[in-house]
């Protein structure tokens, strides 16, 4: 008796396992959403200013006004011309971009300027506090 | 004659299925490891267009604040009420103890204005001692 209950060997039912995988996998492929957000990534300067003094000829203000004006240096420019304004600029390889808004400023428009920055191939962009006009 | 038809007949034409449950784990190790079940509704933005866009790292490290067209603003699943903006400070911080690669994602209407952005990006400023690091999120054109 006890030689033959050792040469049994207990057995799990494993035929039902490829359907419990199954279930599971349904349920994984149902719940998965794969990632397709894009941004634009920034980093934010800290609130205490590092108080580097950056040289004017190395600094570059644009400034968005509250009716979506954008203004490099002052002076008005449009968006399709701040590529050529911006490659330019760049040519100083030193050249820091500040961009300052409003707080009526359109978001859009902000977003723009950055893309426009960023298309242009600007790698030190600022974010300046923004001003009231 | 018939002998040979009877024999070709009588080749094997199952497929073989004995690996089909390696194969099956294996996609379903694939569909747990890519799954993230933490996912909040947020609030209905309607995200700018961008050119230069990046693809953001793994959802595990994110923060997403929203803004809407009505200025108000959700953290993950926590409404902000008008007044109390000061409340982002402590809970980015919060996250960010929790985790130092935090990175917070912004996802704001197109149409809004930046005095909202403003004021949340002071306060995230603040939880962050160092550089924050953000992202503006938006379509790719």
């Amino acid at each position: 008796m006890i030689k033959r209950k050792a040469k049994e060997p207990p057995e799990i039912p494993s035929s039902s396992l490829s359907d419990i995988v199954f279930l599971l996998l349904v349920f994984f492929l149902v719940t998965t959403t794969i990632n397709v957000d894009k941004g634009l990534k920034q980093v934010l300067p800290p609130i205490k200013p590092s108080e580097t003094k950056i040289p004017k000829k190395n600094l570059t203000n644009i400034l968005i006004d509250p009716s979506g004006r954008i203004l490099i240096d002052e002076e008005v420019v449009s968006v399709s011309q701040m590529y050529g304004i911006i490659k330019e600029k760049l040519r100083n390889e030193k050249m820091v971009f500040s961009l300052q808004t409003t707080r009526k400023t359109n978001y859009n428009i902000y977003i723009k300027v950055l893309d426009k920055l960023k298309e242009a191939g600007a790698k030190k962009i600022s974010i300046a506090e923004p001003v009231d006009v | 004659m018939s002998v040979k038809i009877k024999r070709k007949q009588k080749v094997n034409t199952a497929i073989p299925t004995a690996s089909m449950p390696d194969i099956i784990f294996m996609l379903l190790l694939f569909f747990m490891v890519a799954t993230t079940m933490k996912q909040f509704t947020g609030l209905k933005v309607e995200l700018p267009g961008a050119k230069r866009v990046e693809k953001m790292q793994s959802k595990r490290h994110q923060t997403t604040i929203w803004i809407d067209r009505q200025n108000n603003v959700v953290m993950d699943d926590f409404a902000v009420p008008e007044g109390e903006i000061t409340k982002l400070r402590n809970m980015v911080y919060q996250k960010l103890v929790e985790d130092p690669q935090l990175v917070v994602v912004f996802q704001v209407d197109q149409k809004s204005e930046m005095g909202r952005l403003i004021d949340v990006q002071h306060e995230v400023r603040t939880a962050f001692v160092n550089g924050a690091r953000v992202i503006y999120s938006a379509i790719p054109l």
